[in-house]
Order: C-alpha cells, then sequence, then structure tokens
C-alpha cells in the first residue's frame, strides 16, 4: 500500500495540479463524512487528499447578478444558518440540512453531498429542481454543467481526471417563487432516503403555473429530472386532475431498487404521493412571495 | 510514515501533536495526546460516542483529520468541569442517573452543551431531535433527556 499523502492548497489551480498528478488514487477532501467513512471500512485506498477548505471560492456564498455562488466545501449547518438563502431556496436549504446529525452538519459539504453521488443524496433532486449548476476546475479550465448532469451511477460522476467542483450556482429567485423537498424514510431522522422528491414552481399573476421543476431521488441509479412534470404543470392550478397526473408521472420515471428500506412497488407509490405533497409546498410558497 | 506538525488550541490550551495523513481527530487525541475522554464507538460517524467541539460546532472526531486542523480550536470533555466543580450537566447526568455504562456519556455530555448554547429553552422533542446523532444503548434515553430538560432550566435561571 502506497503511503498517503495530505496537501491543503489555497488556490483552484494548485488543487487541479495536484489532483492531475495525483491519478485517480487521489481523492478531494472536504467535510469528510463520507471519505473518511470509506477509508474506515477500507472500501477505497487514497495515496493523496486534496483538501480544498483552504480555497476560499470553496468556502463562501456570494450573491452575484443573476445568480447565488455556493462554495463546494460550504457546510449544511452553514447553508442552515443563512437567513438570506434559505428564504430564497428553502427547499434546496431543507434538503441540505436533511443530511445526518448536527454533528454531521457541521461538517457535510454541499459539494460533497453532489459528488459522493449516492442514489439517495437529499440535495441533488432539490438542486436539480432549482436549475442548478456546477461550477467544475480542471486541467482545460473552468465549466459549467446542470447538476442533473454530474452523477452518471451509484457512485460515479461525470467529473474528468484532475477535476473538482469549486461551486454551484442558484438562479436568483424570480418573483412568485417557490421550492420543497420531502423524502421518506421510515425513522424521524438520521436515516437515508428510500424516495425523494424536489419541487421547484414559479406562478403567473393569474396563479397558474409559469415553470416547473420536479426530480427526484433514490428511485433509480441517479436522481432524475422528470421531464413530463413541466407539461403537466404548466398553465395549470394545482388541481385534483392536475395533481393526479402529476403523481403518475413521478410514478412512471421511477426503476427502483427492491432492498430492505424499500420495495419496488412502496418507492413507486410513494414517489407520486410526495410529488403531490412538494409540489403543493412549493406552491404555497410561491403564492406567498 | 511522514508526520505533519499541527499546532491547535484544545480547551482553551495551545497544544502541538504529530499527525500522519489518515489519521483521525478521534486517534489523535487517544493515542497521541492520551485524551481519553473522548469515546470510540462506531468510527464512521453514526454514534456520536466521539463528539467534540471544532471551531465552535460538534463535529464527530472520527470524520475530521488530524492533519486538517492548524490553527483550529478544539473542546473535549476534560474541559466541561471548571476544575473539580462539574458543568451543570454533567451534574443533572448524576442526579438523574442518566448513565449506565457510560461509553456515550462524553459525547451526549459535549452535543447537549453546544446544543443548549443555540437553544437554551429547548422542548422535549427539540432536545431528542438535538441528540439524534448520539447512540445510547443503556438508558433507553429518557432519563437523558430529562437530565438536559433539568439542566437547561437550572442554567436559564442562573443565567
Amino acid at each position: 500500500m502506497a503511503e498517503l499523502k495530505y496537501e491543503s492548497p489555497q488556490t483552484t489551480e494548485a488543487a487541479v495540479a495536484l489532483l492531475a498528478a495525483g491519478g485517480p488514487t487521489a481523492r478531494v477532501f472536504a467535510g469528510g463524512t463520507d471519505l473518511m467513512v470509506q477509508m474506515h471500512e477500507e472500501m477505497i485506498e487514497p495515496t493523496l487528499l486534496v483538501d480544498i477548505k483552504r480555497i476560499s471560492e470553496t468556502r463562501q456564498i456570494t450573491f452575484e447578478d443573476d445568480y447565488v455562488r455556493i462554495g463546494a466545501a460550504v457546510t449544511g449547518a452553514e447553508l442552515g444558518e443563512h437567513a438570506e438563502l434559505k428564504a430564497m431556496w428553502p427547499g434546496v436549504v431543507e434538503a441540505v440540512e436533511l443530511i445526518g446529525s448536527y454533528q454531521v452538519q457541521g461538517r457535510a459539504t454541499i459539494g460533497g453531498n453532489l459528488c459522493n453521488a449516492s442514489p439517495a443524496a437529499d440535495s441533488v433532486p432539490a438542486l436539480i429542481a432549482a436549475a442548478a449548476r456546477v461550477v467544475i476546475a480542471g486541467p482545460g479550465g473552468v465549466r459549467d454543467i446542470p447538476v442533473e448532469d454530474m452523477p452518471v451511477g451509484p457512485g460515479r460522476t461525470s467529473l474528468a481526471a484532475g477535476e473538482f467542483v469549486t461551486s454551484l450556482l442558484l438562479p436568483k429567485r424570480a418573483e412568485r417563487a417557490g421550492d420543497a423537498y420531502l423524502r421518506f424514510i421510515p425513522r424521524t431522522e438520521m436515516d437515508i432516503a428510500v424516495v425523494g422528491v424536489g419541487v421547484s414552481v414559479t406562478l403567473n399573476p393569474d396563479g397558474t403555473c409559469a415553470t416547473a421543476r420536479m426530480a427526484l431521488g433514490a428511485v433509480a441509479p441517479t436522481a432524475r429530472l422528470v421531464k413530463a412534470a413541466s407539461d403537466i404543470l404548466v398553465g395549470n392550478k394545482l388541481d385534483h386532475a392536475v395533481l393526479e397526473a402529476l403523481a403518475e408521472a413521478a410514478s412512471d420515471a421511477c426503476s427502483p431498487i427492491d432492498d430492505k428500506r424499500g420495495t419496488i412497488v412502496f418507492r413507486t407509490k410513494v414517489a407520486g404521493v410526495l410529488a403531490c405533497r412538494a409540489a403543493a409546498i412549493a406552491w404555497q410558497r410561491a403564492e406567498k412571495n | 510514515m511522514a508526520k505533519n506538525f499541527v499546532t491547535t488550541t484544545i480547551n482553551g490550551d495551545e497544544v502541538e501533536f504529530a499527525s500522519y495523513p489518515g489519521q483521525s481527530l478521534l486517534d489523535v487525541l487517544r493515542s497521541e495526546l492520551h485524551m481519553t475522554g473522548t469515546k470510540n464507538g462506531c468510527g464512521s460517524g453514526d454514534c456520536g460516542a466521539c463528539t467534540v467541539v471544532l471551531n465552535g460546532r460538534p463535529v464527530n472526531a472520527c470524520l475530521v483529520l488530524g492533519v486538517e486542523l492548524d490553527g483550529a480550536e478544539i473542546e473535549t470533555i476534560e474541559g466541561m468541569a471548571t476544575g473539580t466543580k462539574l458543568h451543570p450537566l454533567q451534574q443533572k447526568f448524576l442526579d438523574h442517573a442518566a448513565l449506565q455504562c457510560g461509553i456515550c456519556t462524553p459525547g451526549i455530555l459535549t452535543m447537549a452543551k453546544a446544543f443548549l448554547e443555540k437553544n437554551p429553552d429547548p422542548t422535549e422533542s427539540e432536545v431528542r431531535y438535538g441528540l439524534a446523532g448520539n447512540l445510547c444503548r443503556c438508558t433507553g434515553y429518557d432519563k437523558i433527556v430529562r437530565a438536559v430538560l433539568d439542566a437547561a432550566a437550572d442554567m436559564r435561571a442562573d443565567g
């Protein structure tokens, strides 16, 4: 076993150079709440840890002209305490705050939740619904992609060699907009989503839907955008027929596994139920804005 | 194995230690500094037995690296009492018999102290959520929750 090295660069360029030189056994280290567990359980044996927390961009929340930039290494606890962000994207912040205990919240980062690429990651459906983008630095420079293009399978992302996530971009909230994230777990706290649903809507002045995005987690190998939700919701109010169609679209988008935490039948059914409830909450929030 | 030298503040005192990459803060505390009050439960961030306060936030010491802590401020269970005078939470845990085997106790006390600093007047339900990251296999939690609520009341009365 090669000796493990630790580096904590202060610039994005230095981190990219270290990751590129370190090869496939180099790992990005931020909150450590997944990486340390994987090392402890000997699922991975990295030879280099590149701690990105001393790079200032990864630790800041900044409001820019058209979007909010959230550093990849901002923790759940920090997001939960950010009143302005919470008011703008309550569903995204709630989703991040559902991850783990207080102790985990103090360390776990929004970028880590995305890059760990668990199909059940709570923040990811909420970020996809919010039309968030991921800013990626690498040997070829900086690029950004939609969040839904990041996970490609359980534990796998579309990041190329030497690349890492520096920040996430959330659009500035439009008027009459709201979002929500709900998950099903068998306990009340400290559990992994059996189904997760994120919904984001903007309404017209007459109360009908102007834009809508819905994404599901834990019901497929990756979180997925349910494109049909937009067609069902836009132009309509949230009446019984619309909710029924939304539930059906959510269930149709599921291709879950059967495991000890939930059966295929259960996950598929609950996705529809949570889709309607999350849409109703997002709608209420939009009406108040 | 190459070691990095790290300077931290632990319970108000400047502490320097040598740590190899991959070594957790929990292992640094117990093996390098012989501060064994912080307990090793699961090693994977599930049980909370190793809870310490890092730069003002409760964290699982098993999920933190020693080498990343240069300049950090750490509070452990060893800093909770003032000399021989117990912290109100420690005293209430004795009064309510809120422990049996005691392995979870340092982590629960540390988490409860951090929790009450944020929320000095919690409901029972809030205490249970606040301690959701701390597992206890002896007490059934009721005595722990009562001790925390009782300590909170006393701490509010003492301002």
